[in-house]
């Protein structure tokens, strides 16, 4: 059985289309056959983190709408094996995904992938809940600013009362993932920790993305930062996937690096 | 064999107790119907129990049926005097009341009373999950249990007493149909606001009390009150 996890978020920006790059990078890295949907009709932002925007032919809507199938849609990524994208449509507007239509695309897409990550508009409107209506397991994207906690507070609200799961009485299963993290300016009290984060939501935390150049020049060479091995951003998303695979992991990146010896002799690395 | 009539049991009724300190006609009027504009929704048809203990003076028997009269016009429903001395016992049997003893024997006679209004056992509202940011909870004709926290910009409602054992952050409204014995209780209070029977207190006031500490919220009078638990 297919898994189906939305990226989500509330507030727009703070990291869910590079979460949802790296998390299904990181999933088929580890052998899982994944899919990455782009929820965000009209923007279309998922292809070009992927570096696969040259390739777009059809997308999503096309495929809702019958004028291609899913096979014709779907993008097979270069670098990394098992790994598919299926990309928004960038011209049409945010009505054209209805609710049947993107349960026969899940429905179908179950039937071949173990992993399929949904990666959510910004807002809690219909978009946002129209890609999150499906999901077995959420990981909230969240930034260490207070609206962007409240934020993710409501979707959480939402996913829990608002899903098919929940609907059915159940539960989707909840992930915090705080990204853009940066431990001076949390030293300096100019962000909220980890601990403020958890305290307010109190969802388990699934991983701490540190603030990094890599991620904006992952996003700039197409290539999703969990690629690169040598940033602290892609370390502690190949750790958050880990997590989400049930594996415990040490958390790292929380504390401000103190520069050593050695750091300085060799300049210290983002 | 005939079959059985009735059956006796004991209950309590919610009722207004209404303390009576002085009466002259025109002012009591317009204070009371002040005081019901203030929540009319609470005082709606309530079942009302008028204390003369502390009247001060002697009542005359035309002016407690006016103090009755004017109750009734105002929508109470006034069914026992508390405390009434000799002199008035004949005036409030003919305005249909009952009396009741002055001191706190409330469960050995108000059994006895023309009951207006009979509350059914309360079916306690349990909730195991935090309350989120945009969503409200209403537990309608009972007490609510909330095992995980209010976030801020939450809200929840009942008509009886709250329980968070979470922490408090959002609003909680105990008593919203104007139960003022319904009480809050909370294990870490930093709500936006708590209202018991439509009277309410604010962040600002609630910081200088308890603020993330174990707290209960009750109401006083007219006044909400918090203490530490
Ligand atoms: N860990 C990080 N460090 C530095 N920059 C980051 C990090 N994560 C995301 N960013 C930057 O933040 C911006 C927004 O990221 P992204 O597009 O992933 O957010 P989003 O939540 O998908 O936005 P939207 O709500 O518009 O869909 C991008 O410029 C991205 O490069
Ligand atoms: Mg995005």
């Amino acid at each position: 059985m297919a898994k189906i996890i939305v990226v989500t978020s509330g507030k727009g920006g703070v990291g869910k289309t590079t979460t949802s790059a790296a998390i299904g990078t990181g999933l088929a890295l580890r052998g899982f056959k994944t899919v990455v949907i782009d929820f965000d009709v009209g923007l279309r932002n998922l292809d070009l983190i992927m570096g696969c925007e040259r390739r777009v032919v059809y997308d999503f809507v096309n495929v809702i709408n019958k004028e291609a199938n899913l096979n014709q849609a779907l993008i097979k990524d270069k670098r990394t094996p098992g790994l598919y994208i299926l990309p928004a449509s960038q011209t049409r507007d945010k009505d054209a995904l209805t609710m049947e239509g993107v349960q026969t695309v899940l429905d179908n897409l179950a039937k071949d992938f173990e992993y399929i990550i949904c990666d959510s508009p910004a807002g809690i409107e219909q978009g946002a809940q129209m890609a999150l209506y499906f999901a077995d397991e959420a990981i909230v994207v969240t930034n260490p600013e207070v609206s962007s906690v409240r934020d993710s507070d409501r979707i959480l609200g939402i996913l829990q009362s608002k899903s098919l799961k929940a609907e059915q009485g159940g539960t989707v299963k909840e992930h915090l993932l705080l990204t853009r993290y940066n431990p001076e300016r949390v030293a300096a009290a100019e962000m909220l920790s980890v601990a403020d984060v958890e305290d307010i939501l109190a969802v388990p935390l699934l991983g701490v993305i540190p603030e990094s150049d890599a991620v904006l020049k992952a996003s700039n060479q197409g290539a999703p930062v969990i690629l690169d091995h040598e940033s602290e951003a892609g370390q502690a998303y190949l750790d958050a996937v880990s997590r989400l695979l049930g594996e415990e992991v040490e958390h790292r990146f929380l504390e401000v690096q103190k520069k050593g010896f050695l750091k300085r002799l060799l300049g210290g690395k983002k | 064999m005939t079959d059985v009539c009735f059956q006796m049991k004991g209950t309590a009724v919610t009722a207004v107790v209404m303390d009576l300190y002085n009466y002259s006609s025109g002012v009591f009027y317009e204070q009371l119907k002040q005081k019901i504009d203030t929540a009319p929704h609470f005082f709606n048809a309530s079942p009302l129990v008028l204390n003369l203990s502390s009247y001060d003076g002697l009542l005359q028997s035309e002016h407690l049926s006016q103090v009755v009269a004017s109750c009734r016009e105002l929508g109470l429903q006034p069914m026992a005097c508390k405390a009434a001395p000799e002199h008035l016992l004949g005036a409030i049997k003919k305005l249909g009341m009952a009396c009741l003893p002055a001191s706190n024997a409330r469960t050995t006679k108000i059994e006895a009373e023309p009951v207006a209004q009979v509350e059914s056992p309360r079916a306690t509202k349990i909730i195991t999950r935090p309350i989120r940011s945009g969503q409200q909870v209403y537990a309608e004709g009972s007490d609510l249990i909330l095992m995980a926290a209010v976030s801020e910009g939450a809200e929840v409602l009942a008509d009886g007493h709250i329980h968070v054992y979470g922490p408090l952050r959002g609003r909680a409204l105990a008593g919203v149909k104007g139960d003022t014995d319904a009480r809050i209780f909370c294990r870490q209070m930093e709500a936006e606001l708590v209202s018991i029977a439509g009277y309410f207190i604010l962040n600002d006031k609630l910081r200088e009390q308890c603020w993330k500490q174990p707290a209960q919220v009750y109401l006083e009078g007219e006044s909400i009150q918090v203490a530490a638990l």
